[in-house]
């Protein structure tokens, strides 16, 4: 199973639940493609509720700073939401736990956007 | 309509059966066992090892946490072969193999590529590296893996070992 994407709007918010694995191929890439739209748009706040996430490699962690770097220098907000164990051990790992807006509740989520 | 027979077991006999299937997976983890597959530059080829590697290490008694860490470090290890090796050239092909002695698990990764210099490979948890979409692979399996060994091959190619212990199984 790759990486299937559903987005959803609360107010000003969009909400991306990602479900299965961002991994290197069509993994990362449906997530980048799927990004890039939404900042294309004008989207400038973006929720990924990863809570679905089963596998994450390198690249999905790539893209994940990937999205945050673009979402940011484009003055938007990106923040992470229902990280797996798996997901938040690799974050820790890799020091990029503290750089991503971390939350496990979506409507402490939503409201944390200014 | 009809219903199978049913089987009852005394008391006299459950146990011993029990405890026969436990020393049979008991007496299969203490068998070595080893792999080798030469493998396509694909993708499907790295989906491929891993599930070879988790197989075969789930076979040697690892737990679930450890199964994670060597699945995710052969996934990196192969990625770093198929893209960055061998390019995805389908004239080039990865060998792959795992062995389990019973103290020690045993990943080799070769590739037919160019080789590259490994001595200097960037911190991905330095300031600078650390927004950085890619070159956190190697550390990630330095971090999974208990050795982590890497040499240039000749006349081409490089290769990766990866060990994980089994003392603690």
């Amino acid at each position: 199973m790759s990486v299937k994407l559903n987005t959803r709007q609360i107010g000003d918010v969009s909400v991306v639940d990602v479900a299965g694995r961002i991994t290197l191929g069509e993994g990362s890439s449906t997530l980048r493609d799927s990004l890039r739209e939404m900042v294309g748009k004008g989207q400038k706040k973006i929720l990924l509720n990863l809570g679905e996430v089963s596998y994450i490699d390198s690249s999905g962690i790539g893209e994940l700073v990937s999205a945050f770097t673009t979402v940011t220098n484009g003055g938007g907000q990106l923040k992470l939401l229902n990280l797996t164990k798996r997901v938040k051990d690799l974050l820790q790992i890799t020091k990029l736990y503290t750089v991503f807006d971390v939350h496990d509740s979506e409507v402490s989520a939503i409201r944390s956007f200014v | 309509m009809t219903f199978a027979t049913p089987v009852i077991y005394s008391d006299d006999t459950l146990w011993p059966r029990i405890l026969a299937v436990l020393c049979m997976r008991e007496d299969a983890r203490q068998i070595p066992e080893t792999l080798e597959r030469f493998l396509d530059s694909t993708l499907e080829s790295v989906d491929s090892a891993e599930e070879l590697a988790v197989g075969a290490a789930q076979r040697a008694g690892f737990g679930e946490d450890d199964l994670i860490k060597i699945g995710m470090a052969v996934r990196e290890s192969m990625v770093n072969a198929v893209v960055h090796g061998n390019r995805y050239n389908a004239n080039k092909r990865v060998r792959f193999s795992v062995a389990n002695d019973r103290k020690r698990f045993t990943v080799r990764i070769a590739d037919e590529g160019d080789g590259f210099d490994f001595s200097c490979l960037p911190d991905p948890l330095s300031p600078e590296n650390l927004m950085c979409t890619s070159g956190r692979g190697i550390f990630l399996v330095r971090s999974f893996m208990d050795e982590f060994q890497i040499r240039r091959l000749e006349p081409a190619g490089t290769e990766v070992t990866l060990v994980k212990y089994m003392a603690s199984n």
